[in-house]
Protein backbone atom coordinates (compact mmCIF):
# COMPACT_ATOMS: atom_id res chain seq x y z
CA UNK A 1 0.00 0.00 0.00
CA UNK A 2 2.67 2.54 0.52
CA UNK A 3 3.60 2.52 -3.07
CA UNK A 4 0.29 3.48 -3.87
CA UNK A 5 0.34 6.51 -0.74
CA UNK A 6 3.93 7.80 -2.59
CA UNK A 7 2.53 7.79 -6.08
CA UNK A 8 -0.72 9.86 -4.79
CA UNK A 9 1.37 12.57 -3.02
CA UNK A 10 3.39 12.79 -6.41
CA UNK A 11 0.33 12.95 -8.21
CA UNK A 12 -0.89 15.75 -6.36
CA UNK A 13 2.29 17.84 -6.35
CA UNK A 14 2.02 17.10 -10.34
CA UNK A 15 -1.46 18.37 -10.74
CA UNK A 16 -0.57 21.53 -7.99
CA UNK A 17 1.82 22.41 -10.52
CA UNK A 18 0.61 22.19 -13.92
CA UNK A 19 -2.88 24.06 -12.66
CA UNK A 20 -0.72 27.25 -12.47
CA UNK A 21 0.00 26.73 -16.32
CA UNK A 22 -3.16 25.75 -16.79
CA UNK A 23 -4.61 28.63 -15.54
CA UNK A 24 -2.67 31.00 -17.58
CA UNK A 25 -2.82 29.21 -20.82
CA UNK A 26 -5.52 30.84 -23.45
CA UNK A 27 -7.43 27.22 -23.98
CA UNK A 28 -10.81 26.22 -24.39
CA UNK A 29 -10.53 25.02 -20.31
CA UNK A 30 -9.54 28.04 -19.40
CA UNK A 31 -12.09 30.01 -20.81
CA UNK A 32 -14.71 27.51 -19.52
CA UNK A 33 -13.75 27.51 -15.99
CA UNK A 34 -15.55 30.61 -15.03
CA UNK A 35 -18.65 29.84 -16.17
CA UNK A 36 -18.77 26.39 -14.48
CA UNK A 37 -17.47 27.70 -10.98
CA UNK A 38 -21.50 28.36 -10.43
CA UNK A 39 -22.84 25.80 -11.81
CA UNK A 40 -25.57 23.44 -9.87
CA UNK A 41 -25.35 20.09 -9.86
CA UNK A 42 -27.96 19.04 -7.16
CA UNK A 43 -30.68 18.45 -9.44
CA UNK A 44 -28.44 16.33 -11.95
CA UNK A 45 -27.33 12.97 -9.91
CA UNK A 46 -30.91 12.49 -8.72
CA UNK A 47 -31.00 11.14 -4.97
CA UNK A 48 -27.86 10.72 -3.39
CA UNK A 49 -25.95 9.91 -6.68
CA UNK A 50 -24.23 7.02 -8.19
CA UNK A 51 -23.08 4.07 -5.92
CA UNK A 52 -19.40 3.84 -5.18
CA UNK A 53 -17.76 0.96 -5.46
CA UNK A 54 -14.49 -0.70 -5.15
CA UNK A 55 -13.04 -3.59 -6.84
CA UNK A 56 -10.58 -5.57 -8.58
CA UNK A 57 -12.03 -6.10 -12.39
CA UNK A 58 -9.76 -7.81 -15.21
CA UNK A 59 -6.34 -7.04 -12.75
CA UNK A 60 -7.32 -3.07 -12.13
CA UNK A 61 -8.18 -1.97 -8.79
CA UNK A 62 -11.51 0.68 -9.74
CA UNK A 63 -13.27 3.12 -7.45
CA UNK A 64 -15.71 5.13 -7.29
CA UNK A 65 -16.99 7.73 -4.76
CA UNK A 66 -18.26 11.17 -4.56
CA UNK A 67 -15.81 13.82 -5.41
CA UNK A 68 -13.82 15.80 -2.36
CA UNK A 69 -15.02 19.06 -2.11
CA UNK A 70 -13.06 21.61 -4.19
CA UNK A 71 -11.16 18.50 -6.36
CA UNK A 72 -11.22 18.67 -10.08
CA UNK A 73 -14.24 16.19 -10.15
CA UNK A 74 -16.02 18.04 -7.97
CA UNK A 75 -17.76 20.40 -11.15
CA UNK A 76 -15.92 18.06 -13.92
CA UNK A 77 -17.39 14.96 -12.69
CA UNK A 78 -20.61 16.23 -12.06
CA UNK A 79 -19.60 15.56 -7.88
CA UNK A 80 -18.42 11.72 -8.17
CA UNK A 81 -15.08 10.84 -9.25
CA UNK A 82 -13.81 7.76 -10.64
CA UNK A 83 -10.12 6.16 -10.32
CA UNK A 84 -8.53 3.28 -12.42
CA UNK A 85 -5.03 2.25 -10.05
CA UNK A 86 -5.15 5.51 -8.36
CA UNK A 87 -5.53 7.37 -11.14
CA UNK A 88 -8.49 9.63 -11.80
CA UNK A 89 -10.40 9.10 -15.24
CA UNK A 90 -12.18 12.09 -16.43
CA UNK A 91 -15.67 11.73 -16.27
CA UNK A 92 -18.76 13.30 -17.47
CA UNK A 93 -23.00 12.95 -16.63
CA UNK A 94 -25.14 13.40 -19.79
CA UNK A 95 -28.34 15.39 -19.33
CA UNK A 96 -30.27 12.23 -19.25
CA UNK A 97 -28.38 10.58 -16.36
CA UNK A 98 -26.22 8.45 -18.51
CA UNK A 99 -22.20 8.48 -18.39
CA UNK A 100 -19.60 8.66 -20.63
CA UNK A 101 -15.81 9.22 -19.95
CA UNK A 102 -12.56 10.59 -21.95
CA UNK A 103 -11.42 6.70 -23.30
CA UNK A 104 -15.17 6.20 -23.69
CA UNK A 105 -16.85 9.68 -25.12
CA UNK A 106 -19.23 8.78 -27.90
CA UNK A 107 -21.06 5.41 -26.13
CA UNK A 108 -22.98 6.45 -23.14
CA UNK A 109 -23.77 4.12 -20.20
CA UNK A 110 -26.07 3.69 -17.60
CA UNK A 111 -23.46 4.43 -14.31
CA UNK A 112 -19.85 5.56 -13.21
CA UNK A 113 -19.31 1.88 -12.71
CA UNK A 114 -20.21 0.69 -16.20
CA UNK A 115 -17.83 3.50 -17.17
CA UNK A 116 -14.99 2.53 -14.86
CA UNK A 117 -15.40 -0.85 -16.37
CA UNK A 118 -15.68 -0.22 -20.33
CA UNK A 119 -12.68 1.95 -19.34
CA UNK A 120 -10.53 -1.02 -18.38
CA UNK A 121 -11.75 -3.17 -20.83
CA UNK A 122 -10.56 -0.26 -23.19
CA UNK A 123 -7.17 -0.14 -21.59
CA UNK A 124 -5.79 -2.87 -21.84
CA UNK A 125 -3.77 -2.66 -19.33
CA UNK A 126 -2.37 0.85 -20.65
CA UNK A 127 -1.92 3.37 -17.63
CA UNK A 128 -4.02 6.78 -17.30
CA UNK A 129 -2.08 9.91 -17.59
CA UNK A 130 -2.76 12.17 -14.62
CA UNK A 131 -5.73 14.18 -15.41
CA UNK A 132 -4.36 17.74 -14.86
CA UNK A 133 -1.67 16.71 -17.59
CA UNK A 134 -4.49 16.33 -20.08
CA UNK A 135 -5.82 19.85 -19.09
CA UNK A 136 -2.71 21.97 -19.20
CA UNK A 137 -2.68 22.06 -22.68
CA UNK B 1 -11.19 26.72 -54.53
CA UNK B 2 -10.82 22.82 -53.41
CA UNK B 3 -12.89 20.51 -54.10
CA UNK B 4 -13.76 17.93 -51.54
CA UNK B 5 -14.31 14.51 -53.06
CA UNK B 6 -15.48 10.76 -51.92
CA UNK B 7 -12.10 9.12 -50.69
CA UNK B 8 -13.56 6.23 -52.62
CA UNK B 9 -13.07 7.90 -55.63
CA UNK B 10 -9.69 9.23 -55.10
CA UNK B 11 -6.41 8.18 -57.15
CA UNK B 12 -3.59 6.61 -56.21
CA UNK B 13 -1.98 10.61 -56.57
CA UNK B 14 -4.78 11.84 -54.58
CA UNK B 15 -4.23 9.29 -51.81
CA UNK B 16 -0.51 9.53 -51.54
CA UNK B 17 -0.96 13.95 -51.23
CA UNK B 18 -3.41 13.92 -48.27
CA UNK B 19 -1.04 11.18 -46.59
CA UNK B 20 1.89 12.81 -47.22
CA UNK B 21 0.94 16.03 -46.18
CA UNK B 22 -1.24 15.16 -43.22
CA UNK B 23 2.25 13.00 -42.19
CA UNK B 24 4.26 16.16 -42.73
CA UNK B 25 1.74 18.23 -40.29
CA UNK B 26 2.75 15.39 -37.83
CA UNK B 27 6.46 16.12 -38.44
CA UNK B 28 5.89 19.66 -37.74
CA UNK B 29 4.24 19.50 -34.71
CA UNK B 30 1.13 21.02 -36.39
CA UNK B 31 -1.31 18.10 -35.85
CA UNK B 32 -0.90 17.26 -32.61
CA UNK B 33 -2.67 20.92 -31.76
CA UNK B 34 -5.18 19.92 -33.38
CA UNK B 35 -5.77 16.59 -31.32
CA UNK B 36 -5.13 19.05 -27.59
CA UNK B 37 -7.91 21.63 -29.08
CA UNK B 38 -10.48 19.41 -30.13
CA UNK B 39 -9.63 17.47 -26.31
CA UNK B 40 -10.01 20.03 -24.42
CA UNK B 41 -13.20 21.21 -26.10
CA UNK B 42 -14.89 17.58 -24.94
CA UNK B 43 -14.26 18.14 -21.73
CA UNK B 44 -15.88 21.36 -21.12
CA UNK B 45 -18.36 21.03 -23.63
CA UNK B 46 -21.63 20.30 -21.28
CA UNK B 47 -25.32 19.86 -21.35
CA UNK B 48 -25.82 22.42 -18.41
CA UNK B 49 -23.25 24.87 -18.88
CA UNK B 50 -21.00 26.53 -21.84
CA UNK B 51 -20.87 23.89 -24.88
CA UNK B 52 -19.49 25.16 -28.19
CA UNK B 53 -17.79 22.20 -30.64
CA UNK B 54 -20.22 19.48 -28.97
CA UNK B 55 -24.11 18.85 -27.85
CA UNK B 56 -25.01 22.24 -29.12
CA UNK B 57 -25.98 23.90 -31.83
CA UNK B 58 -22.43 24.78 -33.05
CA UNK B 59 -21.78 21.13 -33.31
CA UNK B 60 -21.84 21.87 -37.07
CA UNK B 61 -20.12 25.00 -37.25
CA UNK B 62 -17.38 24.49 -34.86
CA UNK B 63 -16.37 21.54 -36.78
CA UNK B 64 -16.72 23.27 -40.05
CA UNK B 65 -14.42 26.07 -39.49
CA UNK B 66 -12.30 22.94 -37.14
CA UNK B 67 -12.13 21.67 -40.80
CA UNK B 68 -11.50 24.79 -42.66
CA UNK B 69 -8.39 25.25 -40.63
CA UNK B 70 -7.10 21.68 -40.86
CA UNK B 71 -7.38 21.66 -44.75
CA UNK B 72 -5.52 25.16 -44.62
CA UNK B 73 -3.08 23.62 -43.17
CA UNK B 74 -2.82 20.66 -45.45
CA UNK B 75 -2.87 22.89 -48.39
CA UNK B 76 0.17 25.55 -46.64
CA UNK B 77 2.30 21.74 -47.48
CA UNK B 78 0.03 20.93 -50.76
CA UNK B 79 -2.11 23.11 -52.88
CA UNK B 80 -3.42 20.21 -54.13
CA UNK B 81 -4.72 18.75 -51.48
CA UNK B 82 -8.26 18.80 -50.18
CA UNK B 83 -10.27 16.72 -47.40
CA UNK B 84 -11.95 14.03 -48.94
CA UNK B 85 -15.20 12.79 -47.21
CA UNK B 86 -15.70 8.97 -46.45
CA UNK B 87 -19.63 7.95 -46.82
CA UNK B 88 -19.24 4.97 -44.27
CA UNK B 89 -22.95 4.04 -45.69
CA UNK B 90 -21.77 2.78 -48.33
CA UNK B 91 -17.73 1.94 -47.67
CA UNK B 92 -19.28 0.13 -44.67
CA UNK B 93 -16.58 -3.01 -43.89
CA UNK B 94 -13.50 -3.10 -42.55
CA UNK B 95 -12.01 -4.22 -46.34
CA UNK B 96 -13.12 -1.57 -47.42
CA UNK B 97 -9.92 0.55 -49.77
CA UNK B 98 -10.15 3.25 -47.15
CA UNK B 99 -8.49 0.42 -44.82
CA UNK B 100 -5.63 0.10 -47.13
CA UNK B 101 -2.02 0.28 -46.90
CA UNK B 102 -1.96 3.06 -49.43
CA UNK B 103 -4.22 5.21 -47.26
CA UNK B 104 -5.27 4.95 -43.90
CA UNK B 105 -4.27 1.51 -43.40
CA UNK B 106 -6.05 -1.45 -41.66
CA UNK B 107 -7.87 -2.80 -38.29
CA UNK B 108 -5.95 -3.13 -35.11
CA UNK B 109 -4.27 -6.57 -34.43
CA UNK B 110 -6.28 -8.10 -32.23
CA UNK B 111 -3.97 -8.29 -29.35
CA UNK B 112 -3.54 -4.69 -28.20
CA UNK B 113 -5.78 -2.88 -31.02
CA UNK B 114 -2.50 -1.76 -32.58
CA UNK B 115 -2.53 -0.65 -36.11
CA UNK B 116 0.17 -2.45 -38.45
CA UNK B 117 -0.10 -1.76 -41.87
CA UNK B 118 -0.19 1.58 -43.96
CA UNK B 119 1.01 5.15 -42.95
CA UNK B 120 0.10 5.24 -39.94
CA UNK B 121 1.37 2.02 -38.05
CA UNK B 122 3.70 3.13 -35.18
CA UNK B 123 6.43 0.94 -36.98
CA UNK B 124 6.69 3.72 -39.65
CA UNK B 125 8.26 6.27 -36.76
CA UNK B 126 6.16 9.06 -38.40
CA UNK B 127 2.77 8.30 -36.80
CA UNK B 128 3.58 8.44 -32.50
CA UNK B 129 0.26 9.43 -30.10
CA UNK B 130 1.71 12.00 -28.29
CA UNK B 131 -1.80 13.86 -26.93
CA UNK B 132 -3.84 10.72 -25.29
CA UNK B 133 -5.58 9.79 -22.02
CA UNK B 134 -3.46 6.74 -21.51
CA UNK B 135 0.29 5.58 -22.47
CA UNK B 136 0.40 4.39 -25.31
CA UNK B 137 2.00 5.29 -28.06
CA UNK B 138 0.63 3.92 -31.17
CA UNK B 139 -2.37 4.04 -33.37
CA UNK B 140 -5.61 2.18 -32.20
CA UNK B 141 -8.29 0.46 -34.25
CA UNK B 142 -11.18 -2.11 -33.09
CA UNK B 143 -13.67 -1.75 -36.69
CA UNK B 144 -17.04 -3.15 -35.55
CA UNK B 145 -15.68 -4.99 -32.40
CA UNK B 146 -18.39 -5.39 -29.94
CA UNK B 147 -21.01 -5.40 -31.97
CA UNK B 148 -20.55 -2.39 -32.84
CA UNK B 149 -22.65 -0.80 -35.84
CA UNK B 150 -22.26 1.20 -38.67
CA UNK B 151 -25.26 4.05 -39.40
CA UNK B 152 -27.23 3.20 -42.28
CA UNK B 153 -28.51 4.96 -45.45
CA UNK B 154 -31.69 4.70 -44.69
CA UNK B 155 -31.32 5.98 -41.14
CA UNK B 156 -29.14 9.06 -42.43
CA UNK B 157 -32.04 9.66 -44.61
CA UNK B 158 -34.62 10.00 -41.74
CA UNK B 159 -32.41 12.51 -40.11
CA UNK B 160 -32.07 14.52 -43.61
CA UNK B 161 -35.69 14.38 -42.77
CA UNK B 162 -36.08 16.45 -39.80
CA UNK B 163 -37.06 20.17 -40.75
CA UNK B 164 -35.63 21.53 -37.53
CA UNK B 165 -32.24 22.53 -37.24
CA UNK B 166 -31.76 22.45 -32.82
CA UNK B 167 -34.23 22.67 -30.38
CA UNK B 168 -34.27 23.83 -26.48
CA UNK B 169 -32.79 22.59 -24.60
CA UNK B 170 -29.60 22.94 -27.31
CA UNK B 171 -27.95 20.01 -25.42
CA UNK B 172 -27.84 15.89 -26.32
CA UNK B 173 -31.18 16.09 -24.75
CA UNK B 174 -32.57 17.69 -27.92
CA UNK B 175 -35.33 16.08 -29.36
CA UNK B 176 -36.91 16.59 -33.25
CA UNK B 177 -33.38 18.54 -33.59
CA UNK B 178 -31.85 17.65 -37.12
CA UNK B 179 -28.21 18.82 -35.44
CA UNK B 180 -28.90 16.26 -32.06
CA UNK B 181 -30.04 13.62 -34.59
CA UNK B 182 -26.98 13.83 -36.80
CA UNK B 183 -24.27 14.57 -33.80
CA UNK B 184 -25.92 11.12 -32.59
CA UNK B 185 -26.99 11.55 -28.78
CA UNK B 186 -30.67 10.45 -30.28
CA UNK B 187 -32.35 8.65 -32.56
CA UNK B 188 -31.93 5.30 -34.58
CA UNK B 189 -28.18 4.66 -35.38
CA UNK B 190 -26.67 7.53 -33.45
CA UNK B 191 -25.55 8.09 -36.34
CA UNK B 192 -21.98 10.75 -36.11
CA UNK B 193 -21.19 8.90 -32.52
CA UNK B 194 -21.83 5.60 -33.80
CA UNK B 195 -19.28 6.52 -36.28
CA UNK B 196 -16.48 7.65 -33.80
CA UNK B 197 -17.51 4.01 -32.05
CA UNK B 198 -17.50 1.60 -34.47
CA UNK B 199 -13.85 2.61 -35.56
CA UNK B 200 -12.59 2.40 -31.67
CA UNK B 201 -8.88 2.73 -30.44
CA UNK B 202 -8.30 6.53 -30.42
CA UNK B 203 -11.66 7.52 -32.32
CA UNK B 204 -14.07 6.41 -29.61
CA UNK B 205 -12.18 8.60 -27.48
CA UNK B 206 -12.04 12.64 -26.88
CA UNK B 207 -8.82 12.47 -28.55
CA UNK B 208 -10.18 11.41 -31.70
CA UNK B 209 -8.36 13.18 -34.30
CA UNK B 210 -5.59 11.29 -33.38
CA UNK B 211 -6.74 9.11 -36.15
CA UNK B 212 -6.70 10.52 -39.60
CA UNK B 213 -10.04 9.30 -40.06
CA UNK B 214 -11.55 11.83 -37.99
CA UNK B 215 -11.04 14.32 -41.01
CA UNK B 216 -12.47 12.05 -43.29
CA UNK B 217 -15.63 10.92 -41.11
CA UNK B 218 -16.17 14.95 -39.86
CA UNK B 219 -16.13 15.94 -43.94
CA UNK B 220 -18.64 13.64 -44.26
CA UNK B 221 -21.03 14.72 -41.68
CA UNK B 222 -20.01 18.23 -42.70
CA UNK B 223 -21.29 17.44 -46.15
CA UNK B 224 -24.43 15.68 -44.84
CA UNK B 225 -25.19 19.45 -43.59
CA UNK B 226 -24.92 20.64 -47.21
CA UNK B 227 -26.62 18.39 -47.75
CA UNK B 228 -29.69 18.89 -45.41
CA UNK B 229 -29.46 22.93 -46.09
CA UNK B 230 -30.30 22.62 -50.05
CA UNK B 231 -33.45 20.08 -48.77
CA UNK B 232 -34.96 22.59 -46.56
CA UNK B 233 -33.90 26.28 -47.96
CA UNK B 234 -36.39 27.38 -45.24
CA UNK B 235 -34.78 26.33 -42.18
CA UNK B 236 -31.70 28.19 -40.86
CA UNK B 237 -29.40 27.90 -38.14
CA UNK B 238 -30.75 28.02 -34.06
CA UNK B 239 -31.08 29.21 -32.13
CA UNK B 240 -30.90 32.98 -33.29
CA UNK B 241 -29.99 35.25 -30.05
CA UNK B 242 -30.28 35.31 -26.04
CA UNK B 243 -29.94 31.48 -25.39
CA UNK B 244 -27.54 30.87 -22.21
CA UNK B 245 -24.92 28.60 -22.61
CA UNK B 246 -25.23 28.21 -26.50
CA UNK B 247 -23.91 29.68 -29.42
CA UNK B 248 -26.23 31.87 -30.71
CA UNK B 249 -26.21 32.73 -34.91
CA UNK B 250 -24.45 35.49 -34.57
CA UNK B 251 -21.88 34.79 -31.52
CA UNK B 252 -18.97 34.40 -31.78
CA UNK B 253 -17.50 30.98 -31.37
CA UNK B 254 -14.39 29.73 -29.22
CA UNK B 255 -11.13 29.30 -29.70
CA UNK B 256 -11.24 31.70 -32.99
CA UNK B 257 -13.54 34.29 -31.39
CA UNK B 258 -13.84 36.07 -35.20
CA UNK B 259 -15.92 33.51 -36.57
CA UNK B 260 -20.15 32.87 -35.73
CA UNK B 261 -22.17 30.80 -36.95
CA UNK B 262 -23.96 33.00 -39.92
CA UNK B 263 -20.24 33.07 -41.14
CA UNK B 264 -20.05 29.17 -41.56
CA UNK B 265 -23.86 28.75 -43.30
CA UNK B 266 -21.91 29.14 -46.95
CA UNK B 267 -19.26 26.50 -47.42
CA UNK B 268 -19.13 27.71 -50.91
CA UNK B 269 -17.29 30.29 -49.70
CA UNK B 270 -14.37 28.00 -48.64
CA UNK B 271 -14.91 24.69 -50.91
CA UNK B 272 -17.32 22.63 -52.81
CA UNK B 273 -18.25 18.96 -52.52
CA UNK B 274 -18.01 17.10 -55.71
CA UNK B 275 -21.71 15.69 -55.63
Amino acid sequence: MSSNITRRVVLRGTAVAVAGAALVAPTAMAAGRGAMTGMDHSGHTGHGGPQPFDEMYQGRHIVGKAAEPGSMSAHHGDGFSVFIDDRELHIMQNGDGTWISIVNHYLPLADPHAIARAAVEKLRGAELVPMMMNMAH
Amino acid sequence: MAVRKNQAGLSATDKRNFVNAVLELKKRGIYDGFVRTHEEFIMSDRDNSDRVGHRSPSFLPWHRRFLIQFEGELQKIDASVSLPYWDWTADNTPTASIWGDDFLGGNGRSRDAQVMTGPFAYSTGKWNINASSDNRPYLQRELGADGAQLPTRAQVDAVLAMTTYDTAPFNSLSEGSFRNYLEGWRGQGRVHNSVHVWIGGQMATGYSPNDPAFWLHHCFIDKLWSDWQRMHPTSGYLPAGGTPNVVDLKDTMRPWNNVTPADMLDHTKFYTYDR
